[in-house]
């Protein structure tokens, strides 16, 4: 369980998050919802520590980020997988080069142990056979899914993914989401989700949190999602018309 | 102004977390050995050919400015040798090297910044700053040396040949390189070469890893890293030759 509380972030003048509180559960897929540019990027940034939040903190099982020793953040960030919006797979190197990284880099097992675990995270992806390619070799959905397997190849506590689903076609996109879910549930991780496409929502949607002007606007579930009534979200959930009708 | 300075802080602070042990010894000469071909052997080409054809240009200039038949041909070798090792080679190479290897820097690490490399790795915990760019700086900083003394021979063999072409004789062109030499020179030529490539990759390094935006800002920041890097090695260049040679 990844718990936040009283998240104050700041750009300049614009003030991104409003003392923020919120429970992200183990075992779920959790999801921030929002508009483009509603801080929905920079509170995952914060959560896994690429940014500092201006006040409030950050605790992992419990343990304030903050009051952490530095060895312990250091195994910590071991715990922690995510997938970025993008990929961010290392260009230079193949498929496999770039699951085997975090593992060449953090684990002492030898070459065909991490072998063994790298055919093992390509095949939980659904993308054998691919190691010798090259990123620029990678369709966008093979991107996202060789990223997925590079997260979850220390075997992480916490999953944190931006935007999985963005730039995909609905049908890759249903399969990256339920490939998110499976794997949070087979191993029990807190899976933490930014996104905003409704599709994911009603799919993998297990505890919302609605980001509003800064603030943690409403939370849920997606069955509590369809029948709230709250008028900014129904703003942003049923945008579209389909989604309306589908209300009704 | 106070742009200048918050930048040159921040690059100090950038070069305070490149130096640092790095974690993985093996991984770290991987690195180190893509990097040496990336700025070495990439470059060896451009280096020999600048270098031979502009001994040869040096050679027909000197010869055609002495005009006085009083004035020894062997002249041509002295001051074919000393503008190539004490400014051409070290100097000038130096910014063409600017060009090409610290451009390829900055959009290498640019392109990883906005495609987010750089946080996946800083996610796992790993000194990114580090991990970059501290093989770029070792790999450029030993290796320009051997270009540098490359370009000095093969610009020497230019010169004969360009002396050749405007009738200085072989004799006495390999009087005229030996005439007085004064092996400091080389020395002094190698210590630019050391702080330029230290400049270069440091510099390039810079603007490519605080990249912001999109695609564009990789285009921009290559520039700057190039404009940048190219002023600080002439601003240098007159520093050192000042303490050294003065
Ligand atoms: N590094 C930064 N410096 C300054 N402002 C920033 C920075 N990062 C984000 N912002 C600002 O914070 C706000 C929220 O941005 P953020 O990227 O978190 O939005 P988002 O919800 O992820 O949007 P999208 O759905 O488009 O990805 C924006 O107004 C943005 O301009
Ligand atoms: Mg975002």
């Amino acid at each position: 369980m990844i718990t936040i509380n009283n998240i104050e972030k700041k750009f300049g003048n614009n003030h991104v998050l409003k003392n923020m509180s919120f429970s992200f559960k183990q075992g779920k897929t959790n999801l921030i919802i929002g508009e483009s540019g509603s801080g929905k990027t920079t509170l995952l940034k914060i959560l896994v520590g690429l940014y500092e939040a201006d006040s409030g903190n950050v605790c992992f099982d419990g343990i304030n980020f903050n009051e952490m020793r530095n060895k312990q953040k250091r195994l910590l960030r071991q715990e922690i997988g995510m997938l970025f919006q993008g990929g961010a797979l290392y260009d230079y190197m193949t498929v496999e080069e770039n699951i085997m990284f975090p593992l060449t880099m953090f684990t002492t097992k030898t070459t065909s142990e991490k072998l063994n675990r790298v055919n093992f995270c390509l095949e939980r992806v659904k993308l054998t056979n691919t190691n010798h390619l090259m990123p620029s070799e990678l369709s966008g959905g093979m991107v996202k899914r060789v990223a997925i397997a590079r997260a979850i190849s220390m075997q992480p506590k916490y999953l944190f993914c931006d935007e999985p689903n963005s730039g995909l076609d609905p049908k890759t996109a249903i399969l990256i989401d339920d490939l998110i879910r499976e794997i949070t549930e087979e191993y029990n991780i807190t899976t933490i989700v930014n996104t905003h496409d409704m599709n994911s929502v009603m799919q993998i949607g297990d505890n919302i949190a609605f980001i509003n002007q800064g603030e943690i606007w409403w939370t849920g579930n997606k069955e509590e999602l369809i029948n709230s009534n709250n008028m900014e979200l129904d703003n942003f959930v049923f945008a579209s018309k389909l989604f309306q009708r589908l209300k009704k | 102004m106070m742009k200048l300075f918050h930048s040159l802080g921040k690059y100090i602070t950038l070069m305070q977390r490149v130096i640092s042990k790095p974690k993985n010894s093996s991984l770290f000469r991987r690195q180190l050995l893509l990097e040496l071909e990336k700025v070495g052997i990439n470059s060896l080409w451009l280096v020999i050919i600048i270098s031979l054809f502009v001994g040869a240009v040096v050679a027909i200039q000197t010869k055609y400015n002495i005009e006085s038949p009083l004035i020894p041909m062997y002249l041509v070798g002295v001051a074919s040798r000393d503008s190539l090792i004490l400014e051409f080679s070290p100097t000038m190479l130096s910014l063409i090297l600017a060009g090409k290897v610290g451009s390829s820097i900055a959009s290498e690490l640019g392109s990883m910044r906005i495609t987010e490399q750089i946080d996946a790795l800083e996610i796992m915990g790993i000194n990114s700053a580090s991990f970059l760019i501290l093989p770029k700086i070792i790999a450029t900083t030993l290796f320009f040396p051997f270009l540098i003394i490359l370009s000095m021979f093969i610009g020497m063999i230019g010169a004969w040949i360009g002396g050749l072409s405007a009738d200085v004789t072989t004799a006495e062109f390999l009087y005229g390189i030996r005439y007085e030499f004064r092996s400091f020179y080389i020395t002094y030529a190698v210590i630019k070469t050391i702080v330029f490539a230290f400049i270069i990759s440091s510099v390039s390094s810079y603007f490519g890893y605080y990249a912001k935006g999109g695609a564009i800002a990789v285009g921009k920041s290559s520039t700057k890293a190039v404009v940048s890097s190219s002023i600080v090695i002439l601003l240098f260049n007159y520093i050192l030759t000042d303490l050294i040679l003065a």
